[in-house]
Formats: C-alpha cells, sequence, structure tokens
C-alpha cells in the first residue's frame, strides 16, 4: 500500500496546537505508530536524538531558562514534576524548643523556620548527607541521630533595652538588642565528620541571611535547637529545591494578510513590547501581485520579531480589523522552562538531577520487572 | 483511617514498608517519647565507621516488589499495578509504551488518589508480551534520559562558554 510521506508543511502544521478566540484545537500529539496510515513514528532513539535540541536563555544559579525542542509533553512534565516534588534537599525537620516566651506560639515558630531555605557545601549535602530513617523501634530514636542524616542547628536570642539609644527614639530595632531575629542568628553547630565538609564557605547557613523569624521586646527570649533532614518536595513543600519549576509552549503567531499603517501600530500594541515590530513596504513587495501590498509601498506593515516574548493574551483576536489575518497557536514540541531554585543547587544542575532521578526510576522498575516475571 | 501505630498493622498497611530509603520523614511512623537534643552527639563519633556499613547494607536490601500483574491478565493484554508510582512516570512510561509498534494499546490510570498505586494497561499483538512491551519501554525511557542528559551538558557548556 504506497503512501506519500507527509509533506513538510503537513509535518509543521501537526506540530501547532491552535489557539482560537475562545477554544482551542489538536491538544493531543499524535505521532504514535499506527496514527496516520503508512507512517512510522515508533519510538527511534536515534531519531529523537536527531530531532531533539536545547536552547539556554539564559543560566543563574537562582533561575534559569531554557529550551526542549522536540520532546513529547509526557517527558517534559515529568522532568518538572520530578524537580519540584522529587530532588532532595535538607530543610529544618524538628524543633526542640527551650523556651520561648515571644508572642510567636511555638508551632507557628517552627513552621517559618523549616521553611527558611539553607545552602552548604555541595559534597557534602550532595553525598555525604544521606536520608535518616525514623527507626521502627521508637525507643531506638536518639541513637537514629549521625554526622551522615542529621544537622543539628542553634538559636539562642534574648532581647534587652539599648542603653545606648538616643532619648525619645521610637524605632524598636534601635531602642532594643535584638528586637528582630532573623535566620542569620541561627547558628550551625557541626558534629562529626560534619567539620570536612561544612566549613568556611560551605557552612550550612541561610541562603537569604535578612530572612525575618520573629519579633522580640526586652525580657523576652527565644532558645531553642534544631535538627536537619534530608526530605523531598513531595513530603513537604520546604523540601523542594524550586521556588517555581515551570513550562510554558513556544507561541506561534501568523500573520497571514498583512497589516498596514494604523493598524499595524494597533496590532502592534495588541502584545507585549518586542514581539511584533514595525517595517516599511518595500518596493519590491509592493510590486507583487497578490501579495496584498499592492500600492503601499513606504507604509509600515506589522512583521512578527520574538514570539517567544508572548505571553498569547489573545488580545489581538478581539478586534474586527484583525480578522482573517493572523492565526495564533503554540508548539506542542518546544517547552520553554524556567527553574528558579531556592539556593541549594544550582538551577541548571536541578534538571540534571531530575533527569538522572528519572532514569535511575526506570531503571530500578526495570529490575523489578524482571523479579516480578522470575 | 487511623494511622498504624504497632508494628503488626504496619506489616498489613500496603506500601508502609516499602523501600525506607525513599521515604519521607514524615511518612514514617510515629513515636511517641520525646526526642532528646543533641547536645551531646559529639561522643557519637566513634559510632560512625560502623554505622556507614549497617547502612549501605540496608540501601541494598530494599527489594520489596512493587509491580505485580493484576489477575486476569493475559500474555498479550495485562494490567501492570505499580507501588509508589504516580503521574510522573505513568504518563512518560504511557507515552513511551505507545511509541512501540507491537503495542496496539496502553493507557495508566490511578484508581484512587488516596492509594499510592499506579496502574498501567497494555495489549500487544500477537508475537510479543505486554510484560516485554513494558520492560522495553523502561529501557527506552533510560536511553531517553541519557540523550536529555548529554545534550543539555552539551548546550549549557556551550552557553557559558559564549556568555
Amino acid at each position: 500500500m504506497p503512501h506519500k510521506p507527509p509533506t513538510k508543511e503537513e509535518l509543521e502544521r501537526r506540530k501547532i496546537v491552535g489557539i482560537n478566540e475562545e477554544t482551542i484545537t489538536d491538544v493531543a500529539s499524535s505521532d504514535y505508530p499506527l496514527h496516520y496510515p503508512g507512517e512510522e513514528h515508533s519510538w527511534d532513539i536515534d531519531a529523537f536524538r536527531r530531532g531533539f535540541s536545547i536552547q539556554f536563555h539564559h543560566n543563574d544559579p537562582f533561575e534559569a531558562s531554557f529550551s526542549l525542542i522536540g520532546i513529547d509533553a509526557s517527558i517534559a512534565n515529568a522532568f518538572r514534576r520530578t524537580m519540584i516534588a522529587d530532588i532532595p534537599t535538607l530543610a529544618i525537620e524538628t524543633v526542640f524548643i527551650n523556651n520561648n516566651t515571644s508572642v510567636i506560639q511555638d508551632e507557628v515558630l517552627s513552621h517559618r523556620l523549616g521553611l527558611i531555605p539553607f545552602k552548604g557545601g555541595h559534597e557534602g549535602l550532595h553525598k555525604f548527607l544521606k536520608w535518616w530513617r525514623k527507626p521502627t523501634d521508637e525507643t531506638l530514636v536518639n541513637s537514629s541521630y549521625y554526622d551522615y542524616n542529621t544537622v543539628s542547628l542553634r538559636l539562642e536570642i534574648q532581647c534587652e533595652h539599648n542603653d545606648k539609644a538616643a532619648p525619645g527614639e521610637t524605632d524598636p530595632t534601635k531602642l532594643y538588642k535584638h528586637a528582630h531575629v532573623y535566620a542569620r542568628d541561627i547558628e550551625f553547630c557541626p558534629v562529626g565528620r560534619q567539620d570536612r565538609y561544612f566549613s568556611g564557605a560551605d557552612t550550612i547557613a541561610p541562603v537569604n541571611p535578612d530572612i525575618l523569624i520573629a519579633k522580640l521586646r526586652p525580657g523576652q527570649e527565644i532558645s531553642l535547637s534544631m535538627h536537619m533532614h534530608k526530605g523531598v518536595g513531595s513530603d513537604h513543600a520546604k523540601f523542594s529545591p524550586v521556588a517555581t519549576a515551570s513550562y510554558r509552549l513556544m507561541p506561534v503567531i501568523n500573520i497571514e494578510r498583512p497589516i498596514l499603517g494604523a493598524d499595524a501600530e494597533k496590532f502592534a500594541r495588541c502584545f507585549p513590547r518586542g514581539v511584533i515590530g514595525l517595517k516599511k513596504v518595500t518596493a519590491k513587495e509592493a510590486a507583487q501581485e497578490g501579495s496584498g501590498y499592492e500600492g503601499h509601498e513606504g507604509e509600515v506593515k506589522a512583521v512578527v520579531v520574538d514570539p517567544m516574548r508572548d505571553t498569547v493574551s489573545r488580545e489581538c483576536l478581539r478586534h474586527e480589523e484583525f480578522k482573517g489575518k493572523v492565526k495564533l497557536g503554540r508548539r506542542r514540541d518546544h517547552f520553554i522552562y524556567l527553574v528558579e531554585s531556592t539556593g541549594q543547587w544550582e538551577s541548571d544542575a536541578i534538571f540534571l538531577e531530575a533527569v538522572a532521578h528519572l532514569k535511575k526510576r526506570a531503571r530500578d522498575l526495570e529490575k523489578q520487572v524482571v523479579n516480578m516475571v522470575r | 483511617m487511623p494511622k498504624a501505630r504497632t508494628k503488626k498493622d504496619e506489616a498489613i498497611e500496603p506500601g508502609s514498608d516499602i523501600v525506607m530509603d525513599e521515604v519521607p520523614t514524615s511518612h514514617q511512623p510515629e513515636t511517641r517519647d520525646g526526642m532528646s537534643v543533641d547536645d551531646d552527639d559529639v561522643d557519637e563519633e566513634g559510632g560512625d565507621l560502623e554505622m556507614d556499613e549497617n547502612e549501605e547494607e540496608e540501601e541494598e536490601e530494599e527489594d520489596v516488589q512493587r509491580v505485580r500483574i493484576l489477575p486476569g491478565s493475559t500474555p498479550t493484554a495485562a494490567s501492570f499495578e505499580f507501588l509508589n508510582e504516580g503521574h510522573t512516570l505513568g504518563n512518560a512510561l504511557r507515552y513511551i509504551i505507545m511509541k512501540n509498534p507491537d503495542v496496539e494499546f496502553c493507557a495508566y490510570a490511578i484508581p484512587h488518589p488516596s492509594e499510592a498505586k499506579m496502574n498501567v494497561r497494555i495489549q500487544t499483538f500477537e508475537g510479543t508480551t505486554a510484560t516485554q512491551a513494558l520492560e522495553k519501554g523502561l529501557q527506552d525511557l533510560q536511553e531517553l534520559c541519557d540523550v536529555v542528559t548529554d545534550k543539555f551538558v552539551e548546550a549549557r557548556d556551550k552557553f557559558k562558554a559564549a556568555a
């Protein structure tokens, strides 16, 4: 049964999710075997390697943005979900309160402490530190804390009158000593081999030292110690290594018929700045018959400059003058990721870790399947 | 459902004893005793090396069976139940298995959100089995991850060099 292979335009069309004024079309991907008669579409690692590419947009420790092009949504989403929920970080898990006479309640204070992101030496955090497991025998819990699974912190602070404050001073931070308790007041207490991994610049400390934890008044005191453990975001959001890890699909804007003059300026205003540009219609274009530019030489026309910056607000579809002239869409296989690290990992390392994590899970399950058949 | 307190109950609760390595701390059995503060942790240093060995042993013995074939399955049409897996792996696995030309049908479901179970249904054409299709899917997924890692590192290094 001879079948014509799909044309380039046809392949391009299949990649686009259509966006109309009120509806969206072609949401699901169709590149599966048996979907199109005579077409293959079965999994081929070499074909995947050829069609897959990654582009970086920016790459900073706290924020990375990059595009994965030529991958299915299910895989892209697996990476995103893994980054949020399955990459382990260290966070405060237990707070032992010796004394807390501040107005903030013990449990609220503990919760706030838990949410503070911490940083530390990478080798220590990712290689040396292991999971802490609560022993099944409850009486053994006190001998379950080791240097490789627990990090100990302390917070001891008392508020006092400041004798040197100017008379008539009203600012509490000047009037009193330690009126504000900040994340920088938390003290790391290295135990055992932790000195080796977490000293100097590698010490365990809050990513942002200026996080306000509590406010005190003279005579009030906070005295507590804390245990940090490794955990994952699926257990508690405080363990998530990212503030957000998200992706969006690459917007597509097709101007199908010329938008000229004042319309073009209005059209550009329908989009965020930089998406649509204005260009003069050249003599050559004006001479071309059927192009829609005839007799418009020298007028401005709207051209798509940078569709990536578009938010796909669909504003241009609301105006009568652009009806039938523009087609909006999104590229189904172009994922623009934005990964914002909380500081314990580098943003790009989180993605790599997510890929490695997914691979490990597949490998573990493969063993399990082999084991099941046996 | 009341949280399992005794060891006996724990054994019955499905999945509760699975891969302790992966279990987040809050999912672990509660203890009622207060815990001592660790100012005296320093004297534990002596036991560290010994514990290290113990720990590695435990990590290896995590082989609790997490995959099973559900009853009513035939060689070419089977449902698999995965414990402690969710949409993350479910959807990715479904995609890669659907890419296999020997597979007639593949879908995944999470029957109930409060049970940590994920089911995958695979129906194949004659000549192969559902289990083989599942194995191939898991292998393909690993290959895919390798390609993504390679390309990512390559693109990142190029970007760094250009900056």
